[in-house]
Formats: structure tokens, C-alpha cells, sequence
């Protein structure tokens, strides 16, 4: 251990409660694709890590679920503060991952995790992809279900290929790993159920 | 005298740990991201037997909050004993307002029936759910159902409903009636009357489905379309009454037939109390 017990930034206030709070405020978010939900009671955390992904781990992760990290977020404090207030194991291998934690910019972000069989679909990968904004940057458009029609969705810091992988794991349906977009206590989640066009329509 | 009161703090909030609410609320994730398909989960030893609605009350248990007001309905009605005994459960282990009217409640938790008012975006329907698989009366085996699913392969549905119009002259199921959901999954809506299948088609509400015994999650998210299946010259039909409600007149609603006297004089009435008492 590298830190000691009084370095640790606080977890949920009221465990119980909050998790709850959060998970509906997540639910609301994987059932209406493209909302930008807000977390209003996401805790800080150790840093490096927003507070959305942070508050979406405290409320999910637990040591059923192995959690993979990004080099760049794979930090003595992020490890303790995960360890300490979820009991998640951190490994190395990313096709033994629950859930993932990377950066908007990290090569192959899709590349190696698990998708799932065509028989169990769910045994996948949720991955945390930390963006520099949310509702900024090229507009594309979204399809699927959960969606009205169609939705214009905007997530600045991803380039025209990050899309192109995206459409390669929707065409994986039913299997294909789930993704979640966070920044700062903001978070916007895209199920593999759901199409993005490759092409923006617009600039913001 | 034995104290058989339930002390306050002897049970977690919403009786469920926390490791099974996540548990359970990783596999309602999933559910929602596959539309259709039955996600397994460690399904809990409830305090009801199964067939009460163990699946429905552990999905209820593993989303609800302090700030939710929960409906309860058996049937269509607030009032029957297990729509009162599941809502006197989360009163008491979950410290929340109930109510019965449909449009005041956040989550709705049903046993074979859609709510007659239309629902809300932001509500949650969640259904007990007795057999979550579709297929299993026409392959009782899990592992080749599991695989019909994996391929998409669903001529064995198909075939079932060409027979029953070979013997009937029409598709005879009138309830637990087969949907596909979003061109994909076949799955079960629940033994809820054919009647309500059209409601589940791009409903706003979100829909999450909780099999207890079987220990299966599955969801339909909001707008997703859900097609009841059929066939172009036998299109899909729902039930019509050439009476109205005895109560409330409604002839646009689920009506339930009562014999009133021992002279087999028969009554019909809404099956959906809220909806019958909020037009009287």
C-alpha cells in the first residue's frame, strides 16, 4: 500500500442511499441514449478520474467485477481509493474486464475486451471513456432503442475513427461491449443497441 | 409473548444487501442494452413463495429510492392481496409513498396487466414474471433455446401460430402472447391479455421484466418498438367486448366477466380499478 487511511478521499456519503440515487440517475441515462444526465452528488474522488466515472464505479463495481485502468489512470491513489471503497480487483488483462476505465485519446480503446458470446450477450465489458466535454464538438446523429426517432449527440475529444470502431462494435448486436462517456459529474451513455452515424452532420 | 415485529434496522433499505442490488442493477444494465434478451442473475430467497412475484419484487427492491412513490397492481387492481402485501412490503422496508393512481407513480410494479392510462416518460413498469422464456413450451431444454435465441432462429414460434390457426381458424392465444422486440429478440411479455400488447409498443415508460424462480432479468427500453407476432392474412388482433364497464361505461378497457346471481346473470367491469374509479 502506498498511501495510508487518512490520505483516502471520502466514498458515498450515505452508501445505501446515494448508490441508489446514482444507479437510477445511470438507468435513466442507459435507457434514453444521448442525455447528458448529471450526477449531482458525485463524490470527488481521488482525482485523475472525474466524479461521474468515480461515482459510477463506487455505485457498481465490487469485487465480482474486475476493473481494468488506462495507464494514465492507473495511479497508486486511483488503485487504493477503488480498492479500498469497492473491493473491484484492478488486472491487467483487459479480456477479464467487467469494466474499464480509459481516456478519449487512448489507441484501440475497443480493442481486446470482451463482447460477449452470441449465446450469452451479456457476459461483455461496460467501458468508462473519459472526454474532455459533453455536447461539444462534431453533432452526429444516434438510432436505437431508447430513442424517439433519432437523437443529435455531441462528444468532444473523439476523431472520425473512434466512430468508425463504434459501428463495428453496434454491427457486433447482440454482442458488443456498452460505453459510457464521462467528464467532470456528467455522463452520457451509448448501449451497443444503439447506431451513430460515422459522419458528423454539424460543428457546435 | 414473543416480539414478531420487524425492529427497525434489522433489514437493509429495500431488504435486499448492497452486493445484491448491484448485482441485480448490473444485470438491469444489461438487459436495457440488449433489448429483449434474459439476463441470468443470483436470484434471492425472498420472504413469498415463488409465483408471488419474487422476480418483480427483487427489480422493484434493487431500483427503488426514498423519493419514489411505488403503485402495486394484481390483475389490473390496487386492492387484491398481492398487490396490497407487495405494497405494504416496500412501505415498510423501503420507507416509500404508494399510491394507486397510475399518473402519480415513479415505479409501477404489475402482475399481467399494462396500466389503462397511458404512461409517462421517467416512469419505470416493472412485471412479475412466471416463465421469462418464450420458446420454452415448444423446446423444454434451456440449452436449445439459449441457441434459437444466439441464431435468431424463431420458425419454431412461427410454426406454433400457424397451427393454432389450423385448428381454430385463428391465432388462439390470448394472453403471454409472443413479441419481438426491435426486429430482434422473441420474448415473453408476461401473462399479461393480448389486449395490452399494443402499449408495450414505444412506450415512453421504461419496461423491466423479473423472472424469481427462473432467475432472469430482461427490459425494454422507452420508444423501442415491440411487435406482436403474426401473420399478414391473420394480422395481430386484440380483444373486443360488445358490452361496456358496469361501473364506469368505458368501452375502451380490459373488462372482466362476473357472475352476479345464482341465475348465471353475468356483469363486466374494468379490470384496471385506478382507471374505472377515476371516470365514476
Amino acid at each position: 500500500m502506498s498511501g495510508t487511511l487518512s490520505s483516502l478521499s471520502p466514498g458515498l456519503a450515505d452508501p445505501s442511499h446515494d448508490a441508489q440515487q446514482l444507479f437510477r440517475e445511470v438507468l435513466d441515462a442507459f435507457s434514453h441514449p444521448g442525455r447528458i444526465v448529471t450526477l449531482a452528488d458525485a463524490p470527488q474522488g481521488p482525482g485523475m478520474i472525474s466524479p461521474a466515472a468515480t461515482a459510477y464505479l463506487l455505485t457498481l463495481a465490487d469485487r465480482d467485477t474486475p476493473l481494468w485502468l488506462a495507464p494514465s489512470f492507473n495511479t497508486p491513489e486511483v488503485r487504493d481509493y477503488l480498492r479500498f471503497h469497492t473491493g473491484t480487483p484492478i488486472i491487467e488483462d483487459r479480456a477479464a474486464a467487467t469494466f474499464a476505465v480509459l481516456s478519449h485519446d487512448d489507441a484501440d480503446p475497443f480493442e481486446g475486451f470482451a463482447s460477449g458470446t452470441d449465446t450469452y450477450p451479456d457476459r461483455s465489458a461496460t467501458l468508462l471513456i473519459e472526454v474532455p466535454a459533453l455536447g461539444t464538438g462534431p453533432v452526429r446523429t444516434g438510432r436505437g432503442p431508447g430513442i424517439k426517432g433519432e437523437t443529435q449527440l455531441a462528444i468532444a475529444g473523439l476523431d472520425d475513427w473512434f466512430w468508425r470502431q463504434c459501428a463495428t462494435n453496434h454491427a457486433l448486436f447482440p454482442c458488443g461491449v456498452d460505453l459510457i462517456f464521462t467528464t467532470g459529474s456528467q455522463l452520457l451513455a451509448l448501449p451497443r443497441s444503439i447506431s451513430v452515424e460515422v459522419s458528423p452532420c454539424t460543428s457546435r | 409473548m414473543p416480539d414478531t415485529s420487524i425492529t427497525e434496522g434489522a433489514y437493509n433499505y429495500a431488504y435486499l444487501d448492497e452486493q445484491t442490488k448491484r448485482m441485480i442493477r448490473r444485470a438491469i444494465l444489461k438487459a436495457v442494452a440488449v433489448p429483449g434478451y434474459q439476463v441470468p442473475f443470483g436470484g434471492r430467497e425472498m420472504p413469498l413463495p415463488y409465483g408471488w412475484g419474487t422476480g418483480g419484487i427483487q427489480v422493484t427492491a434493487a431500483i427503488i429510492g426514498r423519493d419514489d412513490t411505488l403503485k402495486v397492481i394484481d390483475q389490473g387492481a390496487d386492492d387484491t392481496t398481492n398487490a396490497v402485501s407487495i405494497r405494504r412490503f416496500f412501505a415498510h422496508v423501503a420507507d416509500v409513498a404508494t399510491t394507486t393512481r397510475t399518473e402519480e407513480a415513479t415505479i409501477i410494479q404489475t402482475r399481467h396487466r399494462v396500466p389503462e392510462t397511458p404512461l409517462k416518460g421517467g416512469q419505470i413498469l416493472v412485471f412479475q414474471v412466471p416463465i421469462p422464456e418464450p420458446l420454452r413450451m415448444l423446446e423444454p431444454r434451456e440449452t436449445e433455446t439459449r441457441t434459437l435465441h444466439a441464431l435468431s432462429e424463431y420458425g419454431v414460434m412461427q410454426v406454433s401460430l400457424y397451427e393454432s390457426i389450423a385448428r381454430h381458424g385463428r391465432i388462439s392465444k390470448s394472453y403471454n402472447y409472443p413479441v419481438q422486440v426491435n426486429g430482434r429478440y422473441i420474448m415473453s411479455p408476461s401473462p399479461i391479455p393480448k389486449f395490452d400488447n399494443p402499449k408495450l409498443d414505444r412506450s415512453p415508460a421504461l419496461q423491466l421484466y423479473g423472472a424469481g424462480r427462473e432467475k432472469r432479468i430482461y427490459a425494454v427500453p422507452p420508444y423501442t418498438p415491440v411487435k406482436s407476432l403474426d401473420f399478414d392474412d391473420h394480422p395481430f388482433e386484440i380483444e373486443r367486448w360488445n358490452e361496456c364497464c358496469a361501473f364506469c361505461g368505458s368501452t375502451e378497457s380490459f373488462l372482466d366477466e362476473m357472475i352476479v346471481d345464482d341465475a348465471g346473470k353475468r356483469l363486466f367491469v374494468c379490470s384496471d380499478t385506478d382507471y374505472c374509479e377515476g371516470r365514476r
